[in-house]
């Protein structure tokens, strides 16, 4: 096994959170700005040891610049780069790269929104317009998710009641994770006999629209234990995109987290065998099954029935998706932030009532655009260096 | 060699064929496949020998979606997506079927529709 000079070269040494759920009365800054606190503090640090700035934003056409001003900050190497929600995993790679060059020391991993309080639906400057798309009135990101499932159900058999079984299984692990924004009982009928919004999807087989900002503070590797809380290794990435409109997607039951997933994998030298939780950006209930399949957890067409019995639920054998994913816990527009910070929660053993015993890696796979870039990482504790 | 950068481009022409009533795609002179939407140079292999080709209208529906709206919102409508036989997938819709009554490996014909704005809509093709 070739040693890429990238595994293990950096590490999560703070995480914080701010606003999910509903913060009214707060913008989109405040939330990123208390976010950032929040991750500094954890980290043991001040904002002004912040050098490195990896930003996004739904509403600010230059994030990482506008985000650093907020802070305070004036760093050294900053990057905005908008691939959607999986922006903040593929930052976690660049930060890597850019403390392992020398570009900056102590990086700062952050999206918020205020999008649930300030307008009630998905904000997204990636819901620009198309105009061989705009005429026949799709439902921004919804429809293309939707043709997907479509056609994965006529492909391969996958029933709704399969798709219900991730919706149940989130909410699952929502109820025991107090910070997530939906609990209570959620059965598959509750599930099917939901609203229909884009068929073959229900209110329940989508993300929530919530406010939320998340933020990690990135170090190299030899700084990683210089801080209080357990690091958490940065073990492989790899990114992927094929398309921008669903309509350029060249087979839509396959996404390019097929390319991006062993990317990560290689790097890391793993196999799925050696994962212990998944986080995956569950948008919609498919993506979950999309992307169980398309990272190799279980062969292309079985992720339907790779679900069922509860298997990726609380007490099932694979942990997946343990904060309660966006369709239960929280979904800003842009979600990648936040698989990562639960991530970190999990190696680190501080998710409580929802901890995977004994988790020493994690997986944390995100999603862009309508299955448009797909970013994969893989993390370890330091048992896994 | 450069490629032309002035006057009408791939879009404009497309949408000028469309007003008189001709559906193209775009043929590569080198590689032999077709591109939708227009574009500059042939998207699978880099070539600049791209044609405009009347595209046939034969299609075949890969996909479905029925989006749900409020009666005061429009009410229903179905979303496709649908393979020409030219090789090329569209974002359309199918008219006169159901939101929900869009089989998907149906035969559809291709439609212009939309007056100053427009665009290519389908028809199931009764088997």
């Amino acid at each position: 096994m070739t040693h890429h000079e990238l595994r293990g070269a950096s590490a999560v040494v703070g995480v914080g959170l701010a606003g999910c759920g509903e913060a009214p009365g707060r913008t989109a800054m405040e939330l990123i700005g208390s976010a950032a606190w929040n991750a500094v503090t954890d980290a043991g640090l001040k904002m002004t040891d912040i050098d490195g700035v990896f930003g996004v934003s739904a509403v600010h056409g230059m994030p990482s610049v506008t985000i650093s001003e907020y802070l305070g900050i004036k760093p050294s190497y900053s990057d905005g780069s908008m691939i959607g929600g999986s922006s903040n995993v593929a930052h976690i790679l660049q930060a890597t790269m850019a403390i392992r060059a020398g570009l900056c020391s102590t990086a700062l991993v952050i999206y918020g929104s205020n999008q649930k309080s300030a307008s009630g639906k998905l904000v997204s400057s990636a819901a620009e317009f198309n105009p061989y798309e705009q005429p026949y009135k799709p439902r921004f990101p919804i429809t293309a998710y939707a043709l997907a499932a479509a056609r994965h159900m006529h492909q391969f058999g996958t029933t709704r009641q399969q798709l219900a079984e991730v919706a149940v299984a989130a909410r699952g692990w929502a109820n025991l994770n107090p910070e997530a924004y939906m609990h209570g009982p959620l059965s598959i009928d509750d599930v099917l006999n939901a609203r229909m919004v884009c068929d073959p999807f229900g209110l329940f087989d989508c993300c929530l629209v919530t406010d939320g900002a998340g933020a990690l503070v990135v170090v190299g590797r030899d700084r990683a234990k210089d801080f209080p809380k357990k690091p958490v290794y940065f073990l492989g990435g790899g990114m992927a995109h094929w398309h921008r409109s669903i309509m350029q997607m060249p087979d839509i039951t396959v996404t390019a987290a097929s390319e991006s997933g062993p990317r990560a994998f290689e790097m890391a030298g793993m196999e799925p065998a050696d994962i212990d939780v998944l986080e995956l950006y569950d948008a919609f209930t498919i993506n979950t099954i999309l992307f169980l399949e398309d990272l190799g957890f279980c062969p292309k067409g079985e992720g339907g029935r790779f679900v069922e019995g509860g298997r990726i639920a609380p007490g099932g054998s694979l942990p997946v998706n343990t904060n309660g994913g966006g369709l239960s816990c929280v979904h800003p527009g842009m979600y990648g932030t936040f698989i990562l910070v639960e991530a970190i929660r999990q190696l680190r053993g501080e998710a409580g009532d929802r901890q995977a015993k004994g988790a020493e890696t994690a997986i944390v796979h995100g999603n862009g655009g309508v299955l448009s870039s797909q970013v994969t990482s893989i993390f370890g504790t330091e048992a896994t260096l | 060699m450069t490629l032309e950068d002035r006057g009408p481009g791939p879009d404009a022409i497309y949408r000028e064929e469309l007003l008189a009533g001709r559906f193209t795609v775009q043929t590569c002179g080198d590689c032999g496949q077709s591109s939708f939407p227009p574009r500059v140079f042939c998207k699978h292999c880099g070539s600049a020998a791209l044609t405009r080709v009347e595209a046939s209208g034969d299609g075949v529906v890969y996909s479905t979606s029925a989006v749900r709206n409020r009666p005061d919102k429009g009410g229903d409508h179905n979303i496709a997506l649908v393979d020409l036989a030219e090789g090329v997938r569209l974002l359309t819709r199918v008219d006169g079927a159901g939101p929900t009554e869009v089989p998907i490996g149906a035969r559809v014909k291709a439609r212009i529709v939309g007056g100053d704005v427009p665009h290519v809509v389908f028809d199931l093709v009764k088997e």
